[in-house]
């Protein structure tokens, strides 16, 4: 009786395309590595690399956040007027104690948790009116985008605060070695994202609640709560982002991070996570958000005209979404 | 297998009532069912078996009637509930997560954990898929292949694997909602062995079929719910394929109504 009565045929003629799915991204790399050393003989010096992925941060720490609501079948398009709010408040915050000189450390710390608190508020609101509201996350996140430039633009007059001192530009231009501040945020942020979505219980919750949300349920999950923390989370992440923005720049400008909901989501997609839920992997997301800065920066050596560039990240998206619901309506059955 | 009289039953629902809006979906519905007990739930589409399970199940809270399970009157406010109760549901379209494997299907929801608390526990993955490999070779079903993610295993794998979930822990009471509707011919027959097997240790169970012939061939006892209301509850034994089709659709349509 403990015979297997049949073993599952391993998967055979799907195979290259679950590797073009699980490794795509990683050859895309490569390939705008090599284009871009060949494009520019300094590219591959180690300064400007590091100078890449210093850029694509910002992009990339919001990502994180969009990656685990994408995972769960939802969209959050507030991360870009959310990350401006934050990135606003702390600025605020950081001037009220800052008096002539320039802000004490405790202080700093204290603008940025307000900042944050910011976030993770709005984040949550995000989800409350998603799952108790019955309202889909796609327009509920649409109107928090509008609500949330709103607020940004009165809470700062519609001028930018600026002069924050050097003490908060550490976390953007500060470096331990030859390592930026940010490249270190970054690669905590994504090793601790990455061991809670794949090795934790609640991590598990978010792949399966985006794939099948009853199935989920009936297994006694509260699902709703799960997707409430989710976009709290991500708001907090795109809080960070707004921080980490408002300290490069050294000022918190009302209408920063305008339209970045698309790059966020543009990195998520490329590294192959699904719109449609329960599949994907945050470290690919990383990849994903470096991808395109290559593409930016590429298009720049290039003299490309800029207005090209925003045609590109929208192309960027629907290409790889159209190549990932290709690939996945051979596969069958397991869509919906 | 027969059960003592003097046994209290182990489910027991009375005048149960369910409302969607003006819809009366249950219209004082009571049953019984002792331990060891497989009893089917027959009825046209919309006559009230799905939701009376999901009563059962707590998935649905009744608007009226009362529900006492092992000897205490209970009120389940989620599935949850239900399954800390004992009482374990296989849903006909399986409620699987396709893109976890057996192992993550089978313990979704209560995962085996290797440490940690509140929010973050960390799963012991390799634990979960040795204790997935002992469930799913006790069944004799097919056994998929480790680490496959459900969506594309076959109908009797999917089956197999929603079984071993709702064997794992042990319940008293295991609901299956039209377990052949998706299966092949041998499939289907290994799978209605399962109910005997499971009341010879004393589960009880409630199976939902259209299929009559199935629920003829390994039910005790039969429940016949029409337009939300129970009609017949016979001994399978004393009752025949003319007869259930006769309470199915009201006797005066039973004549040509072509149910089998």
């Amino acid at each position: 009786m403990r015979e297997p009565a049949a073993i599952a045929p391993p998967p055979t003629r799907r195979d290259w395309r679950q590797l073009i799915l699980d490794y795509g991204i990683y050859l895309i790399l490569m390939l705008f590595v090599v284009a871009m050393a060949l494009l520019s003989p300094n590219f591959l010096r180690t300064t400007n690399l590091l100078n890449i992925v210093t850029q694509a941060s910002t992009v990339a720490v919001i990502a994180v956040g969009a990656t685990m609501v994408i995972l769960l079948a939802e969209i959050d398009l507030s991360v870009g007027s959310v990350a401006a709010l934050t990135g606003a408040v702390t600025a605020g915050v950081i001037k009220a104690g800052a008096g002539a000189s320039s802000a004490g450390f405790g202080w700093l710390v204290l603008a940025v948790v307000t900042g944050l608190a910011i976030g993770t508020a709005l984040g949550a609101l995000n989800g409350a009116l998603t799952v108790w509201g019955g309202i889909p996350s796609f327009i509920v996140t649409l109107g928090m985008l509008s609500v949330g430039r709103g607020l940004t633009l009165l809470y700062t007059g519609g001028r930018p605060i600026f002069d924050l001192g050097a003490g908060f530009a550490t976390l953007a231009y500060g470096r331990l070695g030859p390592v930026p501040v940010p490249v270190l945020i970054l690669i905590a942020l994504y090793a601790l994202a990455a061991l809670f979505l794949h090795t934790t219980q609640l991590g598990r919750y978010i792949y399966a609640a985006g794939s099948n949300r009853r199935a989920v349920a009936l297994a006694g999950v509260n699902v709703r709560r799960l997707k409430v923390g989710v976009f709290a989370l991500a708001g907090t992440l795109a809080g960070m982002g707004g921080v980490l923005l408002t300290s490069r720049l050294d000022s918190a400008q009302p209408t920063a991070a305008s339209g970045w909901e698309l790059d966020v989501i543009a990195a998520v997609v490329l590294g192959g996570t699904s719109l449609y839920g329960g599949r994907g992997a945050v470290v690919k997301t990383l990849v994903g958000a470096i991808i395109l800065q290559l593409i930016s920066n590429g298009l720049n050596l290039l003299n490309v005209q800029a207005y090209w560039q925003q045609i590109t990240k929208g192309g960027v998206i629907l290409v790889a979404l159209l190549l990932e619901r290709s690939i996945r309506r051979v596969r069958g059955g397991s869509e919906m | 297998m027969t059960t003592a009289p003097a046994a209290p039953p182990l489910l027991e629902l009375h005048d149960i009532v369910k409302r969607f809006g003006g819809v009366l979906a249950l219209d004082d519905v009571s049953l019984s069912l002792a331990r060891g007990e497989v009893l089917g739930l027959v009825g046209d589409n919309g006559a009230g078996k799905s939701t009376l399970i999901k009563v059962v199940a707590g998935a649905h809270q009744p608007d009226g009637g009362t529900v006492s399970f092992d000897g205490a009157a209970v009120r389940f406010g989620s599935p949850r509930a239900a399954k800390d109760a004992g009482i374990e549901t296989v849903y006909q379209d399986l409620a699987l997560v396709d893109t976890l494997d057996a192992a993550g299907n089978i313990f979704l929801g209560r995962e085996l954990v290797r440490f940690g608390a509140g929010p973050l526990k960390v799963l012991n993955k390799r634990r979960m898929q040795a204790a997935a490999r002992e469930l799913l070779g006790r069944l004799a079903l097919e056994l998929p292949s480790s680490g496959t993610e459900v969506g594309m295993l076959s109908g009797g794998q999917r089956q197999s694997v929603a079984i071993s979930r709702a064997l794992y822990t042990r319940p008293k009471l295991v609901v299956l909602d039209e377990p052949t509707s998706a299966l092949a011919v041998t499939e289907a027959r290994k799978v209605l062995e399962l109910p005997r097997t499971l009341a010879a240790q004393g589960v009880a169970v409630i199976i939902i079929s259209h299929t009559l012939q199935d629920v003829l061939d390994v039910t005790d006892r039969i429940v016949v719910l029409r337009k939300g209301r129970k009609v017949a509850d016979v001994a399978t034994a004393e009752t025949s394929l003319e007869e259930l089709v006769t309470f199915i659709v009201g006797s005066e349509r039973a004549k040509g109504a072509g149910y089998a």
